[in-house]
């Protein structure tokens, strides 16, 4: 099980640089003989005869996945990147550091899972945090997703926008929600945050300006005891500034999406939560029930946090059976079918990006492997002694997200 | 190797860091208390539980300081989100002070072809120039309706038997849409009958104008013709046969009844409940009788108390919840008001149980002979010769003038739950109401000592009956929940 590379480095840079040390490049596949080749287009080719095609069809640059052959002569503006980026396609888009060669994909255009990482820092630092903040000065990557956005397909269905803490730097943040608005009006968007930034007035009011009818900010929260939440999340006074600023999304009636993450610390209080959630935040949008992906600080804080999802499965029931109950739409993230009671299968999402979402050899049986969001590629797998291939398609409904 | 803080450092260091938001407790026996915060939320808690909690004595991880958090029963000192919630939860509980008079009761006749004993108005079977109300008297109640600040409001005919005077229900209907119409308002209709006198052209009307039915029906024919008698004998069969119609030229959700429990039901309330199943009623409300009316002169009322009521009423409830697991979904509705309130902030301004009160507020009734009451039960009290709830007169008032009367502000006032004795500080006080009727009928005064009202047994009786199904039952939990959704 290895997710797909999303970053790497590239075998080789020729001809390819600017004043700002990085670049954002859209691959193009050939064949389609286009006329609308912009500046940011680079022809993927696999070999030379592609590539001479790609000249002829006016591309200034070109990108070879995993051959040796030498662009040079056709292409003095080209970049070789190694076999693991084989799976790179029309409309895909990377972010280059010419000098140093590295690259990260940034979207990929047949993928329902594309987020963008605003920045690593962070004002948490979650126990099981799968993207370890850093305290770094990285305000050049909102600079990158906005020279990104204009290459997107606007058909695109989904993006994130994830961190680290978006909302740190919430005036450039909402600017880049701005541009999304103009560029990327029929794509939803989803942006992870802390949601501690809309305790603040004026970022709720610029957040609501920005008018995009399907803009959403998923936020975490815990438990319904401010202690655990905010021992969870390692910072004082989370909870309070969380709650209210939920309260002042709902107030301006801007989506809101609660994110519960089940490990050892939160599970045990399932019940507990989601009674709090459904009496006193009845009116957000969505609530998420999510399986621990086991990387980042959670492979660090294994001791104090892995738990073995059949040992809560059925206050899990309980949970989301209390939430559906007053009408809250409720999705079960990143869990197996087989470790969830039947009766909220109909809940369950095929929620693990698909970069890094995986099966095991068992799930080769299993009857609901094509509805069932199997496991994370990523960190450390920790197996349930639950897990069984099902026999049957009992009551099985697709997810509802 | 990264750092974490461990658990105490973001816990609470005890009492002076905590502080006690309000709370009201019932005590259920010797042990055990139900605790509610301020908005209604039980938790059930033992004596010394309770002791720790009014006196902060609790600290994070033993198990009561994580319940009391959660229940907001306490919070944080420095902590503003666990207030805020509150307060935008009663803000939203009480968001049907909004709206002002949504229903209006037309006492079309006074007169009608039953002689029910525990009839609360006083009927009288002929003389029709004395005891119909007047096209006159009709319009200007329509101009009082209109009146009312609410966009959409509802218009009730009652009587007597309102059938009798069919002639003016059609006048008032049709006027009151074309009126109703040129400002932008909606009004809709109900015609309470006891369906004897349903004709083909009734019907017709009534669909043609989306009007809604509401009859009587108590329960099995024997029990139903002891409880309305009139000559013949026949009032059940005229009423099964009148639901049916309705159900079958309007359709099923067109119609609705209401059963009256008289001490000759208390043992029969599953032949009951099977009478409305089989009549495909889309629930039941199994209601007590009032102590208004005929009622009290043929000394009906009286005749049970309130725990021998609440038997009654927890019998019946639970064999409506044996239907409900068998997979039919058939609501008590007097319960599935009750949970709404329990288990949801939704503003329920049911007009029999609010505070502040719903009389006038919630609706108003105008008499066949001019005069407006507060109340439906108001009214009942007036033919007993009992005027406390007589606002005015539709020939003298408006709207205004009969909503801000001195005599409706001052009872409304006194009666509120929220400061009246006992009630201020009762654990279900979010969920219960004022009824100024009723203890003005019963003890002489809106407000009433509640430890001898028979509606305060009732009523913590129900709250304390649907708590328990609902903590220790939880199959019958999730109907209730249903219910609450509805
Ligand atoms: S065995 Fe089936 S249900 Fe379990 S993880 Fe595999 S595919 Fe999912
Ligand atoms: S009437 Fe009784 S049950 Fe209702 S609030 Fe008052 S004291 Fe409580």
């Amino acid at each position: 099980m290895k997710p797909l590379p999303l970053s790497g480095q590239a075998t080789a840079v020729a001809g390819m640089s600017n004043q700002t040390g990085r670049m954002v490049l859209r691959v193009r596949t050939v064949a389609d003989g286009r006329g609308d080749i912009g500046t940011h287009d680079i022809a993927l080719v696999r070999n030379m005869d592609d590539a001479a095609s790609a000249r002829a069809s006016g591309f200034q640059a070109a990108c070879l996945v995993g051959g040796g052959a030498d662009l040079g002569n056709i292409f003095p503006q080209h970049i070789k990147l190694p076999g693991q980026f084989a799976y790179l396609g029309d409309g895909d888009i990377i972010g280059l550091q010419p000098h140093s060669r590295k690259l990260r994909v940034l979207y990929r255009r047949g993928s329902s899972h594309n987020a963008f990482l605003v920045t690593e820092r962070c004002n948490h630092y979650c126990l099981m945090c799968s993207q370890p903040p850093r305290d770094i000065d990285d305000g050049w990557i909102l600079d990158e997703i906005a020279d990104a956005l204009p290459l997107i397909d606007p058909t695109t269905r989904t993006i994130g926008f994830t961190g680290g803490e978006p909302l740190l730097e919430w005036r450039r943040f909402v600017a880049l929600l701005d541009a999304t608005r103009m560029l990327l009006p029929d794509t939803s968007v989803h942006v992870l945050t802390n949601g501690r930034g809309f305790a603040s007035a004026e970022v709720v009011s610029a957040w609501a300006a920005v008018g995009h009818p399907q803009l959403c900010a998923g936020i975490p929260l815990y438990s319904s005891v401010s202690d655990i939440h905010d021992y969870v999340v390692q910072a004082r006074d989370a909870f309070d500034e969380t709650v209210l600023g939920i309260l002042r999304m709902k107030d301006k009636a801007q989506r809101v999406e609660i994110r519960v993450v089940l490990h050892k610390i939160t599970a045990p209080r399932l019940v507990e939560t989601c009674t709090w959630i459904a009496r006193n935040l009845p009116f957000v949008d969505h609530v998420a029930l999510m399986g621990l992906e086991n990387t980042g600080f959670a492979l660090a804080n294994q001791d104090a946090l892995w738990i073995d999802p059949i040992d809560y499965k059925q206050d899990l029931a309980t949970g989301v059976s209390i939430l559906d109950s007053v009408g809250l739409a409720v999705s079960v993230y990143n869990l197996p079918l087989c470790l969830l009671d039947r009766e909220i299968w109909r809940f369950a999402v095929q929620s693990i990006s698909d970069w890094k979402n995986a099966y095991l050899p068992i799930c080769d049986g299993c009857a609901v492997r094509s509805s069932c969001a199997g496991f994370f590629s990523t960190g450390r797998m920790r197996e349930s002694v639950g897990l069984q291939a099902v026999a049957d398609h009992y009551s099985m409904v697709s997810g509802s997200t | 190797m990264v750092r974490f803080l461990p658990e105490a450092h973001f816990a609470s260091s005890g009492a002076g860091d905590l502080q006690l938001l309000p709370l009201r407790f019932e005590r259920l026996d010797d042990h055990r208390y139900l605790v509610a915060n301020l908005v209604g939320d039980i938790l059930l808690m033992s004596a010394a539980e309770l002791d720790r909690i009014t006196s902060l004595a609790v600290v994070p991880g033993d198990g009561l300081y994580e319940r009391a958090v959660s229940k907001q029963l306490i919070a944080r000192k420095n902590q503003t989100s666990q207030l805020q919630l509150l307060g935008l939860r009663l803000r939203s509980r009480m968001a049907f002070l909004r709206n002002a008079t949504p229903l209006h009761i037309f006492v079309v006749t006074l007169r009608c072809e039953h002689s029910c004993p525990y009839c609360q108005v006083s009927r009288r079977s002929t003389d029709r120039d004395r005891y119909d109300m007047s096209e006159e008297t009709a319009m200007r109640g329509v101009d009082v309706a209109l009146a009312a600040p609410m966009q959409s409001i509802k218009i009730e005919f009652q009587g007597g038997e309102p059938l009798l005077n069919f002639e003016l229900v059609k006048k008032i209907v049709v006027e009151a849409e074309q009126r109703s119409a040129a400002i932008g308002k909606v009004v809709s209709f109900v015609i309470t009958t006891n369906l004897a006198l349903l004709t083909d052209g009734v019907l017709e009307f009534c669909r043609e104008h989306a009007v809604l039915i509401s009859t009587s029906l108590d329960g099995p024919a024997d029990l139903h013709n002891k409880n309305r008698p009139r000559p013949g004998g026949n009032s059940h069969t005229l009423a099964t046969t009148g639901i049916r119609r309705v159900q079958e030229i309007l359709g099923d959700d067109r119609v609705g009844a209401l059963m009256t429990t008289t001490e000759a039901s208390l043992d029969r309330v599953e032949e009951i409940v099977d009478e409305y199943i089989s009549l495909n009623l889309d629930g039941i409300f199994l209601r007590p009788l009032s102590p208004y009316g005929f009622a009290i002169k043929t000394k009906q009322f009286g005749k049970y108390d309130a725990s021998r009521w609440l038997t009654f009423y927890e019998r019946g409830l639970r064999y409506i919840l044996d239907i409900n697991r068998q997979g039919r979904y058939f609501p008590e509705f007097y319960a599935s008001l009750l949970l709404k309130r329990m288990l949801t902030d939704r503003p329920i301004g049911y007009v029999d149980l609010r505070s502040p009160a719903g009389i006038g507020l919630g609706a108003l009734v105008y008499n066949y002979d001019g005069k407006v009451f507060a109340s439906d039960e108001g009214r009942m009290l007036a033919e007993m010769g009992d005027r406390a709830f007589e606002l005015g007169d539709l020939a003298s008032d408006d709207y205004r003038s009969l909503i801000l009367s001195e005599k409706l502000v001052g009872l409304v006032s006194a009666s509120l739950t929220q400061c009246a004795p006992q009630c201020s500080s009762c654990a279900y006080e979010p969920h219960c109401g004022a009824d100024p009727v009723y203890h003005h009928a019963t003890q002489l005064d809106p407000v009433g000592i509640k430890p001898l009202s028979e509606f305060c047994a009732r009523h913590k009786g129900i709250f304390r009956l649907l708590f328990e199904l609902l903590e220790g039952s939880p199959e019958d939990a999730a109907i209730l929940r249903r219910w609450a959704a509805a």
